[in-house]
């Protein structure tokens, strides 16, 4: 086997609207359903003002491994939502085995999607014990009403979330 | 002050020249560009400023597992960008084929590939696209694929795509190019980038082409005019592979 040098990453742009949001991309739970919740939250920049123009995917390793058919009745473990003019999206899904749910930010501007989690559960965790107080705050989703959970997601400055690399 | 392009070129030559710099340093290739890449002025309040957090050697961690797509997916005509509407869409018919490796030149197999792009005069079909060229009812511009199961190959039928104006800087155009969403095996593994066609005179202006400082990585964007692949009385071929990049843990050497 020959190694092979990477293709480099290049932004989504702005102009992906019309290509690759679906129908039902956020519904990744079926309706109804007795373990569903709502994620939720806005995308922010440096200047703390919304990016409308982001388009954020989510994944749990669980039910089917993924799928952009919904067909009322199977969880899926894949969604994908742009945001609106306000900067937020949402998305239905289950209440996850695992403390976080995956999420990747690409959005014009940004040369290389951004990889992050939305806690769910607080920890114990690997990931989470290992950050000071302050950044550990970016990762946990804040529950509210009605099994809806809020999370914020800042590209930068202050309460910056934290992005991660996998090596 | 209106930004020109003398003023985006200066900056795109001065880090390209401490790139080089810091190569002759020692310093690793960089095969993906950098988050923060000014010429590029969307960056700037985008990318983040604290480092990323590793994540290394975590066998449980779920962004190494990845989503499966099927055949349901994807329908039969999915890869014909030429076929979403009634009528002949206008422009230059061309054919792109290539293969989706891993990064030890091992096909990924049953991968979903999007496709999206401007049409032949450089106009999406997008709202906020307000470049004064026409849109053409006889195409939109999107298409989607699985990688084959025996060798890790795609293909699909479309419209060269026009050069665009966009508003980076005074006078500034984008160079024709294709947008492409990948998945692999890994969640970690996904990527989204842009083909570009070669001998295109745009891309030494163009800041986003160039934020992929290196300039073997930046030849890699762009495609291969490969005439085997040209069809007779029908379209131009180019070629284009695309390897995908992930940690050394998402990597089973079983089944694939």
């Amino acid at each position: 086997m020959t190694s092979q040098l990477p293709t480099p990453s290049h932004t989504v742009g702005p102009f992906y609207g019309y290509a690759l949001p679906f129908e039902g991309g956020g519904e990744m739970a079926p309706p109804g359903h007795a373990s569903a919740i709502t994620l939720h939250g806005c995308v922010y920049d440096g200047e703390g003002e919304p990016v409308p123009d982001a388009l954020l995917e989510f994944w749990q390793g669980e039910g089917l491994p993924g799928s952009l058919h919904r067909n009322g009745v199977d969880f899926t473990g894949f969604g994908r939502v742009a945001t609106d003019a306000a900067g937020h999206w949402t998305v239905h899904t289950l209440a996850p085995r695992t403390p976080y749910i995956s999420v990747c930010v690409f959005a014009r501007g940004l040369t290389h999607h951004l990889f992050t989690r939305a806690y769910v559960n607080d920890g114990p965790d690997t990931l989470l014990d290992a950050l000071p107080p302050e950044r550990r705050e970016t990762l946990l989703a804040q529950g509210g009403e009605g099994r809806t959970y809020r999370f914020d997601i800042r590209l930068q400055g202050e309460g910056e979330t934290v992005f991660l690399d996998f090596r | 002050m209106t930004l020109n392009q003398s003023d985006i070129d200066t900056e795109v030559s001065a880090i390209r020249e401490a790139y080089e710099k810091a190569r002759a340093g020692g310093a690793p290739v960089a095969h993906h560009p950098p988050r923060d890449y000014a010429p590029y002025r969307s960056s700037v309040l985008r990318h983040p400023k604290q480092p990323l957090v590793a994540i290394a050697g975590d066998p449980e961690a779920m962004e190494l597992t990845g989503p499966v797509f099927g055949a349901t997916d994807v329908g039969d005509l999915d890869n014909d960008l030429t076929r979403r509407h009634t009528g002949e869409p206008l422009g230059e018919r061309i054919t792109v084929s290539g293969r989706l490796l891993d990064s030890a030149g091992r096909p990924v197999r049953g991968q979903l590939i999007e496709v999206w792009q401007a049409n032949a005069s450089g106009r999406y079909p997008h709202q906020r696209d307000q470049h004064q060229a026409p849109l053409d009812p006889n195409f939109t511009g999107t298409g989607r694929m699985l990688t084959s199961e025996a060798d890790g190959s795609y293909s699909f039928t479309t419209i060269k795509p026009g050069a665009y104006p966009w508003r980076n800087h005074e006078n500034a155009w984008r160079p024709a190019h294709i947008h492409f969403s990948l998945f692999g095996t890994a969640f970690t593994q996904r990527l989204i980038t842009q083909m570009y066609f070669p001998g295109d005179p745009l891309f030494a202006y163009d800041p986003i082409l160039q934020s992929v400082t290196d300039e073997a990585a930046r030849a890699r964007l762009v495609a291969t005019y490969d005439h085997a692949l040209s069809r007779p009385e029908f379209s131009l071929g180019y070629r284009w592979d695309i390897v995908l990049d992930g940690p050394s843990a998402t990597w089973i050497e079983e089944g694939r």
